[in-house]
């Protein structure tokens, strides 16, 4: 059996849950390595060695060393591309060109406003940091029209690069989790016809069951 | 072949990093000028090619595309074997360019883009530039500027030894932020100094800053 991959980094962090989410989506193991933000584990000398901005996750299999969780889910894919969903990153040019153009949207178009929401509704009382109004409104004014283009998107297709559920998708997973199941914007999701049926599929898949299921295990004592 | 078309302004930092890649690969291709102060981007045509009303949008053929960095993937992956290599056909290189593409996506960009708009685009609109927000963006853009003289003490390109998307995605907004005051920030660092001097040399780009002007 392969030797798991290590993935650094508390899955309830939305970028860590990206990388998990895929890693089970292609079957590929892995041992999950706690780093302790709460202690500024990830601004520290050893950890800026892996990933230099400072931040979660980074991932290391037996030959190659990433960061950026985007970066780390088209490796992945590609590197395992025979085992697992094998439709998740595309079968052909076509196909993938289509999963890139809807995986930039997710972090170019999406990605900004629903981290920010995430960050001030879901982190930021846990942090006991105060809420900004302002950026509140703003975000969610953002995020309305984009999910307006999502809305007329997925009453043309059923996932957003096409037929079938791919990374494009995958990638939306870990904010709007936050978003619906801790915050009173999930609404913005399931008052949507055609995001509201998206997001119940996606969100049913077991991999990202078993993400949510991490996320709520009491996090390991730092060693 | 099939036609290439590129929708938008020639002076959009998304619009130039798609022109880039064609120069880049020595296509030939059809510009089509979005007028974006008539809201042409938001025409109904428009969203037809874009559906968050947003340049550039592109057009191989029957294929149809938005989002900049995804046109230029499209491009270096179907044109492989025309002009410049953009994108490593080894996998374990391209995993490390493709980590340096969303650095410029994901750290570099926010900054440098919000930057630019206030240095270069709110003049040109006859706006004001906010000092307090220029002062905050280049503290933060810095501070991405010295990870990337540290990749670049180890890396003659940001995603590699070779010049690829990694490092041609950030000449738009590098072109805008070389012209404002905020080239401090670049000839401050002897690596990133360098490295900016290489690439925005290429002819390919020369190319597209000519074809701003014509």
């Amino acid at each position: 059996m392969a030797t798991p991959v290590k993935v650094y980094g508390p899955p309830m962090s939305t970028a860590v849950s990206r990388v998990l989410a895929c890693l089970l989506e292609k079957d590929v193991n892995f041992q999950l390595i706690p780093v302790d933000m709460s202690k500024g584990e990830h601004k520290k000398p050893d950890y800026l060695k892996i990933q230099p901005f400072g931040q979660v996750p980074s991932f290391q299999d037996e030959s190659i060393s990433l960061f950026e969780s985007r970066a780390i889910c088209r490796y992945v894919s590609e590197k395992y591309a025979n085992q697992g969903n094998k439709r998740l990153y595309g079968t052909n040019p076509l196909e993938k060109a289509s999963i890139e153009q809807w995986l930039e949207a997710e972090g170019q178009s999406f990605n900004p406003p629903s981290s920010a929401l995430v960050f001030q509704l879901a982190f930021a009382p846990r942090m006991k940091l105060k809420q900004d109004l302002g950026v509140i409104k703003q975000s969610e004014e953002k995020l309305a029209k984009v999910l307006d283009v999502y809305e007329q998107r997925l009453g043309e297709s059923r996932f957003l690069a096409g037929d079938e559920f791919t990374l494009a998708d995958l990638s939306h997973l870990p904010n709007t989790q936050y978003l619906v199941s801790v915050t009173e914007k999930g609404e913005m999701f399931t008052k949507r016809k055609n995001v509201g049926r998206w997001w119940s599929e996606i969100s049913g898949r077991d991999s990202w069951k078993k993400v949510v299921d991490l996320q709520k295990a009491p996090p390991p004592k730092s060693a | 072949m099939a036609v290439l078309k590129v929708h938008g302004s020639p002076i959009s930092t998304a619009v130039m990093r798609v022109v880039a890649a064609l120069y880049e690969k020595g296509l030939e291709f059809e510009f089509v000028t979005i007028d974006m102060k008539a809201g042409q981007h938001k025409s109904e045509a428009f969203l037809a090619l874009n559906p968050f009303g947003q340049v550039p949008a592109f057009e191989d053929g029957d294929l149809k595309l938005f989002e900049s960095r995804a046109i230029t993937q499209y491009i270096a992956h179907e044109y492989a074997s025309n002009g410049t290599q953009l994108i490593c056909p080894d996998s374990k290189k391209m995993a490390i360019m493709s980590v340096w593409i969303e650095v410029e996506a994901h750290q570099y960009d926010p900054h440098a883009g919000k930057l630019g708009y206030e240095l270069f685009y709110k003049p040109m609109f006859g706006q004001t530039t906010d000092p307090a927000a220029v002062e905050d963006l280049e503290a933060k853009l810095g501070k991405v500027l010295d990870v990337y003289e540290a990749r670049l003490t180890q890396s003659k390109y940001l995603g590699g030894d070779c010049f690829g998307l990694a490092d041609l995605h950030h000449l738009p907004t590098l072109h805008y932020l070389l012209g404002s005051s905020a080239k401090k920030l670049f000839d401050s660092r002897p690596h990133v100094s360098a490295w900016v001097a290489d690439i925005t040399a290429r002819p390919a780009w020369a190319k597209v800053i000519a074809m701003q002007k014509s």
